[in-house]
């Protein structure tokens, strides 16, 4: 399907399509469904569907035995706070939507700008933007005050990276004016709106007179997506395309199901579990007390029973008990598990020890639900840059042309020998550091005030190259458009950026093609991972020196990039710039196409070299995994990173071992069966191993990971459970929640914790997951349940927070379960001696008083506060983290601990209740010294 | 006893860090407070072997007192109890109507004519001083039933007209004759009728007549809130019970119409519903010494008819202690929790002794033993 937009056409074609109008809405609910809606999502809990028959029982008198207000009343509070809690939610996303919805934009109305509010806005206005304005909607940039066409926006509101990033006008709209530009004409081909921000395949033609008459091709770089800003540009303008929800950002909002923690789902089988209990108690009861009114209905001449009675009589009794024992299952062990998890949850968020003072970042658990989950974790799997790193890069040492730079001192750009090769313009030197300095997405930015030169990358590795090659002389001082302007030892040098063949996950490489103004030469600037630069250098190269330095560099734990550089002939060019057009106007499988067409022009590369970048380790990251690691916990690291690099940062951070005390095992192959067999072995050499006491590892790379996934799910499954480490190198983002799928699937908790947007999947996926708010941006803390500044911090947050929330919320689930249970086990009990009738032993009043004075606020503020062991003690010996893990709290036994001694509670108590009830009267109700009793318990 | 510090080092480094951030002010550390830091100063007593037996001896040697106390308070009861529901009807039995069977028993309680009064003695051994509470006893009697524990308006004894929904619960005692009730329901229908006169001579005399207190026995709450001065029982179908063919709907005491409710005693004990089959009522005070030796008489008017659900009737006399009646539950109960503390006790004294383990001992904890055995197995 496709959609076309007429540009600035109001009122002309557009009668005939229905698109949305550009009125965003976020909100869940409107004034006329809330009710309804509401009540309904509220009911799709098994807990509120029990709540809410007991209840309508009570509505019969002929069978409740107290006030129904008693039920009532807290339920209908229970609901009104969390539909409450959801309005006020839902009326703040009004409110923002609303402001968002009225702002005044301008907008092109028969040629002429007028101010509308932003909710007007349809497909094919063209609407006006100045400079810091908020784009309303999904346009396509069509003219700026920047005569290359350029403009700049952030979109930190879209992917949280706080960089300035480009967009381009298309190639039809180039030089015109903006009179011109009020009464454009034209047609934009776009596929159906969908939520990928990151591609946008369309086409786009004018009509006569302006310029183009052909469809030429429209991307990402063209568009202003909404919620970014405009920034550094005077103004902007551009066609909506896309309006209101339909947006890309629209699309891809949504409301994150609700995690359920392994305490809760083991709490909704035990409460079934009861439910089943109280219906066969219901029906014993019913049958017992019927045949109780059969025998002494006659004699008990002082109840009077009626002579007739009625066809309903053999039902009544045992509904009259299903609502006696209803309290089996109490509201209360909901409301409380909420509020305390509400408390855990601030408890990490006012955490000062979990505060990271250097990027002023406190702990902040988004998700309020599911702390106790984190004392069950049992799976780390952890990304590497910026997690386990500072992500802080330093261009450390190259290797150009068979010379190593920087091997003596530790850093290349205080080594005399380069600065020396580079004044001497050497010539694979001066192209490598030109490769450095012009093939990367930095933008300069010259400060209007003090001149000082500053670099917005959306890459930590770029600005590091960018930066070192400043140092060494050659400053990338302006980008204007596609000009490229250096200074290199005073000289300024201007480049033209022809083309860009972006980096890609797939591709692992980034190449430029630019033309040398001052020779008109034409070159291809490429750099990229080492194994997809050296499948196409040309032939004789010295792949071999080239790789062994990468190796000595990847042993040292640093980043490494290949660069290369190929002189390009004209006629290939121009020949293959046709095909990359074509590629590039696709309007399907574009990212492919273009892939293809770039491999014609990246071959027979000359290789120049490889560089190493330092990325520091986090402090306190090898602790924190080795403790964890005592605490029973297996970690798997998921990197993008080559093997050689991973395995040294995993090295250093206790991840694995080195002989003899560990052991990596690795496993490889580019065929299904050779990943098979490679599995195969690793499993035998584990078996064979195994007695040793060893820590083996298994490493693998993404490419046997998408064979081993696809073809040997089972057996790398296996694998996976038995091997408790391992490192994934050059893992895509959905491998990575792919991984973390795996073993998910196979009943592990787990956890995931990164930093970048390429974690958020796997974030999400995990049972909880973590965010780093870090250099990165802030994509990832905001997808997850729980972010803070530092690595280290995990520890805390699983021995203590964690840990501490599993012991009480099953404390408390059970023990809010066990004090109904004891107090309806005395009403059943008592129905014994009473006829079997059904009177209720306890009055509202008492009953109230029993579930909220007397049993929760105690336990609500024990088990807010209580602490098992001393913070201290759990962080020394993070074993004791075993017994939570292994859910030995909450689980049947337990609770069949708790269920025995409400039994025994029972008959002590009872007891006790014949015994005392010689006093000079026999009081009604309050008197049961049942209540003294579990009081005396607590 | 080990009171948790909070860490010094740790309160050092704070502190040092709280200056930093003052001088950053826009800061978003978190605040800090002892609440907030899960740092409240706590109470962890550290119960090692030696604290646990001195714990557990103390505890029950505390028991055991506090139960001998109660028993004994409980023993200086004086309690007389006299079944008296067979012998009082079988007093009446002829050849011609043997009266052994229930049935047969209740039609003769039902006839409006026949002789219900008989007497019974008790000998008094033991010295009982006032106040000596009189009870009535009924065993089997469900007055916790449901039918039976709603069956009255309280709208109505508070002198308000009753909520259509309590006339229900009131049914089949609602309205009698198209007129509501007062007081309406089963339980004041059925009030406990029979009536007892105690005297120490045979009612030779009039000195030897007993006199028993009947006001000030039902909950003073009661009287002055509950039951209300203006209400006067009316329309009681008890009060028409003089004709022989209503003699044979049984039911209870009839209710004087000039008394208003707060002032009918037996009735306000009655209402006050017992939670079990077997209960005691209060009937009324006797506020003379009685000596040892004495030989009490007591004329029973035995209407109430209990013998067709296999129901008791007994009277008991009974003082008083600060445990209340004859109890011996509660003192039992201390006694024996206390001797099984004592015994758990020495039970853990003894484990102790056999088998000492220092304090800290981490040889038993679960990963330490778990590896202890993995070594054992590879080695």
């Amino acid at each position: 399907m496709k959609r076309l937009v007429h540009i600035n056409d109001r009122g002309g074609h557009r009668d005939s399509q229905n698109h949305c109008s550009n009125k965003i809405s976020n909100t869940k609910y409107n004034i006329f469904n809330f009710i309804p809606k509401n009540l309904w999502e509220q009911f799709s809990r098994f807990m509120n569907k029990y709540f809410l028959l007991i209840a309508t029982l009570q509505l019969w008198p002929l069978i409740t035995p107290v006030s129904p207000v008693s039920t009532w009343g807290p339920l209908l509070a229970i609901f009104a706070v969390s539909a409450t809690k959801e309005a006020w939610d839902d009326y703040g996303r009004y409110c923002s939507d609303k402001e968002f919805n009225e702002k005044l934009v301008w907008v092109v109305k028969n040629g002429v700008k007028t101010r509308i509010q932003a909710q007007e806005i349809e497909v094919g206005d063209l609407v006006w933007l100045l400079e810091n304005d908020e784009i309303p909607c999904d346009m396509v940039l069509l003219g700026t005050a920047e005569p290359l066409g350029l403009c700049y926006i952030e979109t930190a509101a879209m992917d949280g990276e706080t960089d300035l990033k480009t967009r381009v006008i298309p190639g039809p709209c180039h030089g015109l004016t903006s009179a011109q530009l009020l009464n454009i004409k034209g047609m934009i081909e776009c596929p159906e709106p969908d939520k990928d921000i990151l591609r946008f395949d369309a086409r786009v033609r004018l009509f006569p007179p302006f310029p183009g008459d052909e469809l030429s091709p429209l991307g990402v770089k063209n568009t202003l997506l909404q919620c970014c800003y405009l920034r550094n540009t005077e103004w902007a303008c551009g066609v909506a395309v896309y309006t209101g929800n339909e947006t890309k950002i629209g699309m891809s909002k949504g409301i994150a199901e609700p995690k359920l923690t392994a305490a809760d789902a083991m709490l909704d089988k035990l409460t079934t579990a009861l439910f089943i209990c109280q219906i066969v108690v219901v029906m014993i009861l019913g049958l017992a007390g019927n045949v109780w009114n059969n025998y002494e209905k006659d004699k008990t001449w002082y109840l009077r029973f009626p002579k007739k009675s009625e066809w309903y009589d053999f039902i009544v009794i045992p509904l009259r008990f299903e609502l006696l024992c209803s309290i089996m299952i109490p509201i209360s062990v909901k409301v409380s598990l909420d509020l305390a998890k509400s408390v855990y949850s601030k408890y990490i968020d006012w955490d000062i020890q979990m505060y990271d003072a250097v990027t002023d970042t406190p702990a902040k658990a988004a998700n309020t639900a599911i702390s106790e989950d984190l004392g069950q974790i049992e799976y780390i799997l952890t990304d590497k840059t910026g997690t386990l790193t500072e992500n802080m890069m330093i261009f450390k040492r190259c290797c150009i042309n068979g010379v190593y730079y920087g091997n003596f001192n530790g850093d290349a750009l205080t080594d005399q020998h380069l600065m020396h090769s580079v004044t001497e313009k050497v010539s694979a030197v001066v192209k490598f550091v030109m490769v450095m300095t012009i093939n990367n997405t930095v933008v300069p930015n010259m400060s209007r005030e003090n001149g000082r030169l500053t670099y917005k990358a959306q890459s930590q590795d770029e600005e590091a190259l960018v930066q070192a090659a400043a140092q060494l002389g050659m400053v990338l001082f302006s980008k204007k458009g596609s000009v490229v302007e250096v200074n290199f030892l005073g000289h300024t040098m201007e480049f033209e950026i022809l083309q860009v063949l972006e980096f890609t996950s797939d591709r692992k490489r980034m190449s430029v093609v630019v033309r040398d103004h001052s020779t008109g030469g034409l070159y291809l600037l490429t750099k990229g991972a080492d194994e997809t630069v050296f499948r196409r250098v040309r032939a004789g190269e010295p792949v071999q020196q080239v790789a062994d330095a990468i190796d000595q560099y990847s042993q040292l734990g640093l980043r490494t990039l290949c660069f290369a550089w190929r002189d390009l002939d004209e006629q290939e060019y121009v020949a293959w710039t046709a095909k990359f057009n074509e590629a590039s106007a696709a309007l399907t499988d574009r990212e492919l196409k273009i892939a293809e067409v770039s491999e014609l022009l990246e071959k027979d590369l000359e290789l120049l070299g490889a560089s190493a970048i330092e990325d520091k380790l986090q402090d306190g990251v090898p602790e924190t995994i080795a403790s964890l690691r005592k605490a029973g916990i297996n970690f798997w690291l998921l990197t993008g990173d080559k093997q050689t690099t991973a395995i040294q940062v995993a090295r250093a951070c206790n991840f694995i071992m080195a002989e003899p005390e560990g052991q990596l095992l690795k496993i490889e192959g580019s065929t299904p069966s050779d990943v098979a067999d490679s599995i195969e072995g690793v499993l035998q050499t584990f078996c064979i191993n195994n007695s040793e006491n060893k820590n083996i590892a298994f490493v693998i790379d993404g490419l046997s990971l998408e064979i081993a996934l696809k073809y040997h799910k089972e057996a790398f499954a296996k694998l996976a459970l038995l091997i408790r480490t391992a490192l994934c190198c050059r893992v895509t983002p959905s491998q990575k929640a792919e991984l973390v799928g795996l073993v998910k699937s196979c009943d592990y908790r787990t956890l995931a914790i990164g930093d970048g947007g390429n974690d958020v999947k796997m974030i999400q996926e995990a049972h909880v997951g973590v965010g780093i708010s870090g250099r990165e941006g802030l994509q990832a803390s905001r997808a997850a349940d729980y972010s803070f500044g530092k690595f280290k911090f995990l520890k805390r947050l699983i021995l203590v927070h964690g840990r501490y929330s599993y012991n009480r919320s099953a404390f408390l689930a059970q023990y809010s379960i066990y004090k109904s249970l004891v107090i309806c086990f005395v009403q059943i009990l008592f129905s014994f001696i009473s006829g079997v009738s059904g009177t209720s032993l306890f009055n509202s009043f008492s009953l109230m008083a029993y579930n909220v004075a007397y049993t929760s606020i105690p336990v609500m503020v024990t088990s807010l506060l209580d602490k098992d062991l001393s913070e201290r003690t759990v962080m020394q010996h993070p074993e004791i983290l075993y017994f939570a893990q292994a859910g030995r709290l909450i689980n049947p036994s337990t609770f069949a601990g708790w269920f025995l001694r409400s039994i025994f509670h029972l008959f002590y108590g009872v007891p006790a209740f014949g015994g005392v009830r010689q006093r000079r009267y026999l009081l009604h109700t309050e008197s049961n010294p049942e209540l003294w009793e579990a009081q005396w318990h607590v | 006893m080990a009171v948790t510090a909070v860490d010094g080092e740790f309160v050092r480094r704070l502190q040092k860090e709280e200056e930093v951030q003052r001088s950053r002010k826009d800061s978003r550390r978190p605040r800090y407070s002892k609440f907030s830091q899960q740092e409240l100063s706590s109470c962890k007593p550290l119960l090692t072997p030696r604290c646990t037996v001195v714990l557990f001896v103390l505890v029950g040697a505390t028991c055991i007192l506090i139960g001998m106390y109660a028993l004994y308070a409980s023993w200086s009861v004086v309690e007389l109890v006299n079944r008296y529901d067979t012998f009082c009807v079988m007093k009446h039995a002829t050849s011609a109507n043997p009266l052994t069977t229930n049935e047969e028993k209740s039609a003769y309680m039902k006839n409006y004519n026949k002789q219900k009064n008989c007497t019974i003695t008790m000998e008094i051994d033991k010295l009982m001083t006032p106040p000596i509470y009189v009870y009535y006893q009924l065993g089997n009697y469900f007055q916790n039933h449901r039918r039976y524990v709603k069956s009255k308006s309280e709208r109505q004894l508070r002198g308000l007209p009753p909520s259509s929904s309590e006339l229900n619960d009131c049914k089949p005692q609602d309205t009698a004759n198209g007129q509501v009730i007062i007081p309406c329901g089963l339980i004041a229908w059925s009030l406990f009728n029979d009536s007892f006169d105690f005297s120490i001579d045979d009612f030779s005399s009039d000195n030897g007549t007993i006199f028993i207190n009947k006001t000030a026995i039902s909950w003073k709450s009661d009287r002055e809130e509950r039951f209300n001065n203006t209400v006067f029982p009316t329309n009681f179908p008890n009060n028409n019970r003089t004709t022989l063919a209503n003699a044979s709907q049984i039911g209870g005491a009839s209710l004087d119409e000039n008394l208003p409710l707060n002032r009918h005693e037996d009735l306000m004990v009655w209402m006050r519903t017992a939670a079990l089959p077997t209960f005691r009522k209060i009937y009324g005070r006797i506020e003379t010494d009685l000596v040892p030796g004495t030989r009490l008489t007591v004329n029973i008017n035995n209407f109430y008819n209990t013998y067709g659900f296999g129901g008791s009737k007994k009277l008991v006399l009974s003082t008083v202690s600060w445990v209340g009646g004859r109890n011996d539950f509660l003192g039992l109960s201390y006694v024996v929790v206390g001797c099984v503390c004592i015994f758990i006790g020495l039970t853990f004294m003894y484990l102790h002794w056999k088998h000492p383990r220092p304090l800290g001992d981490r040889s038993h904890l679960s990963w330490v033993r778990k590896n202890a055995a993995n070594s054992r197995v590879t080695s």
